[in-house]
């Protein structure tokens, strides 16, 4: 019937597709070194809007703003980062174990749950007791949906929102547990300035000297806005050759907002927010 | 009148002192003479029961609308069943549709005052718990097509390999590019004369040494651990094995320390190593390095 004929439509058009593709490769053969050079196909990334806030390596603004910024004590190697990982109030199990995993990736981080203090609170304690950062996952319906990355003397808050979350046991893989050691980090794909300050913040809960024995690493990629976290356990195989195994949780996040204090949503001062009416106007324009 | 609101099921009446909230023929403030409510007092959401019998010498009719409680208010006590006898004894001779809304609306009240008190105990911060951190964008598969987009294995794997040339690793990794060359250069030239190649492996042993003493040095601390002379035997009669492998697979066996099992070959004291390099000379089993 009509599903039918829509599938014989459908192979006929693939056949013509190969056909022309074919012949195309006929021609090219043909002509040899006359060829025409390959026509790159157009993806999502090249096609992407320009952002005039990219960064440029050898930019002098950014780099003495990055001098002078909240991280600077961090790149200066003058502090040592000590994280605290807490949830909303009432964690269901899910969220929990995701903690625990967290907390193995991340060195030198410290779980407490949360039995209903306000964070407004919660943070002129830990400033008092020298952590320079603070996690925050966001539950809803016993999945953790969203996570709050603060930096704590002050410094900037982002929120993102959190999705695709896999605990270590759902990830398929034959490895241990993260050891001890300090990992790697790699910080791909964020080029604007608004990326660069959330890639800064990333880096900033790792300490500074990753211990190679180790051989894991932490990987932040951002695509298209999405930021992917992947922890990972490295074996060069031969020098051209790498094998990786992932261990360790995993998750994507979206950034909603940046501010410029810590955690306050009324009176701070935000950065950026995500206006989803405004800001998701065009496919192709992104804004880490 | 004006108070009136409606939806689809029902209609509604604003008028702060009705009783039950309709607009019905009964329950309007407006038209009757007789009118009693049971309301909040004021002050901290604590008590019901400002509880006006309304009406009784009908004044209220001259002053429509406007809905002033003319009539003597009576605070109704705190406790529960006493304050129900105290609307039935207040209304006695009142109707009864009016008595038992009345008690209705009380008891509602008393439930709702109480609810309020233990939320407010519960801290519920309605800051953080944001309900609507549902999915992404518009498109529903964003987040999926930018992941494959994404392609982090060999993204990963790529950063890795880059890091591994821009030598940040140091000398953990036991990939000698330079003498790898030299050692294939030299094999080749090691068809034509022996001796020369001997002279020259000797002379890239140096280099080697050079180069990689850290590394060796290195790996010697792990080969004292472990010392099979089975092994040895092995390793001697097996002499196909290459420098660059024998290398390698010592920088490999230093990264799988205590991860896996020790396999196979070579746990070599660097004394035997020496020995191994000139049995290598002599077989031509240096295709293998190709």
């Amino acid at each position: 019937r009509r599903h039918f004929m829509f599938l014989r439509w459908k192979q006929q058009q693939r056949k013509e597709k190969l056909a022309l593709k074919k012949k195309r490769r006929k021609e090219r053969e043909a002509l040899g070194d006359k060829a025409p050079p390959k026509a790159i196909p157009k993806t999502i990334e090249n096609q992407r809007v320009y952002d005039e806030t990219t960064v440029d390596p050898n930019d002098e603004e950014v780099a003495f703003d990055e001098a002078t910024d909240e991280f600077a004590p961090y790149f200066n190697r003058q502090t040592v980062p000590k994280i605290l990982v807490t949830t909303s109030d009432r964690p269901r199990g899910r969220t929990v174990r995701f903690c625990e995993q967290l907390a193995t990736v991340i060195p030198n981080s410290h779980v407490y749950y949360r039995r209903g203090l306000a964070l407004k609170r919660i943070i002129p304690q830990c400033i008092a007791r020298d952590f320079t950062d603070l996690i925050v996952i966001n539950e809803d319906r016993k999945i953790p949906n969203g996570l709050v990355l603060s930096h704590l003397p002050d410094g900037p808050t982002a929120h993102f929102r959190m999705s695709s979350v896999r605990l270590r046991k759902e990830i398929k893989r034959k490895g241990k547990e993260p050891t001890e050691h300090v990992p790697e980090v790699i910080l791909n794909n964020f080029t604007t300035r608004l990326g660069h300050s959330i890639g800064r913040m990333f880096a900033a809960l790792f300490p500074h000297d990753p211990q190679f024995i180790g051989r894991q690493v932490a990987t932040f990629h951002n695509q298209r806005d999405y930021i992917f976290f992947r922890f990972h356990r490295y074996i060069f195989k031969s020098e051209k050759k790498v094998g990786i195994q992932e261990l360790g949780p995993r998750f994507t996040l979206k950034l909603r907002s940046l501010q410029k204090g810590t955690f306050d949503s009324k009176f701070g001062e935000y950065e950026w927010i995500h206006k989803r009416r405004e800001m998701d106007t065009s496919r192709r324009k992104f804004h880490l | 009148c004006s108070l009136f609101s409606s939806t689809k099921t029902q209609n509604f009446c604003r008028n702060e002192f009705n009783l039950t909230g309709l607009c019905n023929r009964s329950s309007c403030p407006l038209a009757n003479s007789q009118y009693a409510t049971v309301r909040e007092e004021k002050g901290d959401r604590g008590t019901p029961g400002a509880f006006l019998p309304g009406k009784g010498v009908s004044p209220w009719k001259e002053l429509p609308r406007v809905g002033l409680p003319l009539c003597p208010q009576v605070l109704l006590s705190k406790n529960y069943e006493k304050a129900l006898e105290e609307i039935d004894e207040n209304l006695i001779y009142w109707p009864r549709f009016i008595r038992h809304k009345c008690k209705q609306r009380f008891t509602k009240i008393t439930q709702y005052l109480i609810r309020i008190r233990k939320l407010t105990l519960r801290r519920h911060d309605p800051q953080e718990a944001v309900r609507d951190m549902r999915g992404q964008g518009s498109d529903p598969q964003e987040a999926e097509k930018a992941l494959i987009a994404a392609q982090l294995d060999n993204a990963i794997e790529k950063e890795l390999l880059e890091r591994l040339k821009q030598d940040t690793y140091g000398d953990i990794y036991n990939f000698p590019i330079h003498a790898f060359d030299k050692a294939l250069q030299q094999q080749d030239a090691e068809s034509e004369s022996e001796s020369d190649a001997e002279r020259e492996e000797e002379e890239e042993e140096d280099e080697d040494d050079d180069e990689a003493v850290d590394k060796r040095e290195f790996v010697e601390a792990e080969d004292s651990e472990l010392s099979d002379f089975e092994d040895m035997d092995k390793l001697e009669t097996s002499s196909e094995e290459e420098q660059e492998e024998e290398v390698e697979k010592k920088g490999s066996h230093s990264k799988w320390k205590g991860k896996t099992p020790l396999k196979g070959p070579a746990r070599r004291k660097r004394p035997y190593l020496e020995i191994e390099y000139e049995e290598e000379t002599e077989p031509s089993t240096k295709t293998k390095t190709a």
